[in-house]
């Protein structure tokens, strides 16, 4: 099996770039929550939260497509915070972007190690 | 492939007028990444699940795009408010065009 190759971060700052439009992000206010060590990278549960947020994108640094998926919530969201699977092919950065409703935007990242990488190859 | 696609949603059977109740959702599909390769070194296209909605009496409660990163089986959690009773709609948007649907009633009480 080849070690695959983490792509550069420039994919994932062009992502991030189209999803604000340019715009600055700040910190803080949005919780990004993921497991510090996952055995297996093929399902790692992630939760988002962001009071007030409008939408938000998850991306895996490492991964060979970066993004994972968008949450945009509706007006009857209760909280703007949801919770899903995803797949990681290796240790990388966690990395979520929220869109608040007064269109600033926020994010975080976590670092998740992952013991066997979970997109095939 | 729409084989075997069974969606499968948790909504509380009623709730007081106004609250927040926590909705659970996973539908069955294989979530091809479009990365791995068969015996023989073919790509496997990719055919995935790319869109979950969910909406309540006609209005959204959340839409979320899935990538190929998501894992198999699609499971997302989220909040959703109940104003009244109602039902919900849930919806899955497959790569190959086809749409799966689910329905939950919910009651106010």
């Amino acid at each position: 099996m080849t070690i695959l190759p983490l792509r550069a971060n420039a994919a994932v700052d062009d992502l991030i770039a189209e999803f604000t439009g340019g715009a600055e992000v700040g910190e803080g206010g949005l919780t990004l929550t993921a497991p510090e060590i996952a055995e297996n990278g093929n399902t790692v549960p992630i939760s988002v939260s962001a009071p007030g947020a409008a939408s938000i994108m998850v991306l895996a640094a490492g991964n060979p497509t970066p993004p994972v998926a968008t949450f945009n919530f509706g007006p009857l969201a209760a909280s703007q915070d949801a919770s899903t699977r995803i797949r990681l092919a290796g240790t990388q950065d966690v990395i979520a972007v929220a869109k608040m409703a007064d269109g600033s935007f926020v994010r975080a990242s976590q670092t998740v190690k992952v013991t066997i990488g979970g997109c095939g190859g | 492939m729409a084989s075997g696609v069974k969606p499968r949603v948790k909504v509380p059977k009623k709730a007081g007028a106004g609250d927040a109740i926590t909705i659970k959702t996973l539908i069955s599909h294989k979530m091809e990444s479009g990365q791995r390769k068969d015996k023989s070194g073919n790509v496997i296209p990719r055919s995935i699940i790319n869109r979950f909605t969910c909406d309540f009496n006609g209005q959204n409660v959340v839409d979320v795009t899935l990538e190929p990163a998501i894992s198999t089986n699609p499971y997302i959690e989220f909040e959703s408010t109940v104003p009244e009773a109602g039902e919900f709609k849930f919806t899955w948007y497959d790569d190959d065009g086809d749409v799966y649907e689910t329905t939950k009633k919910i009651a106010i009480g």
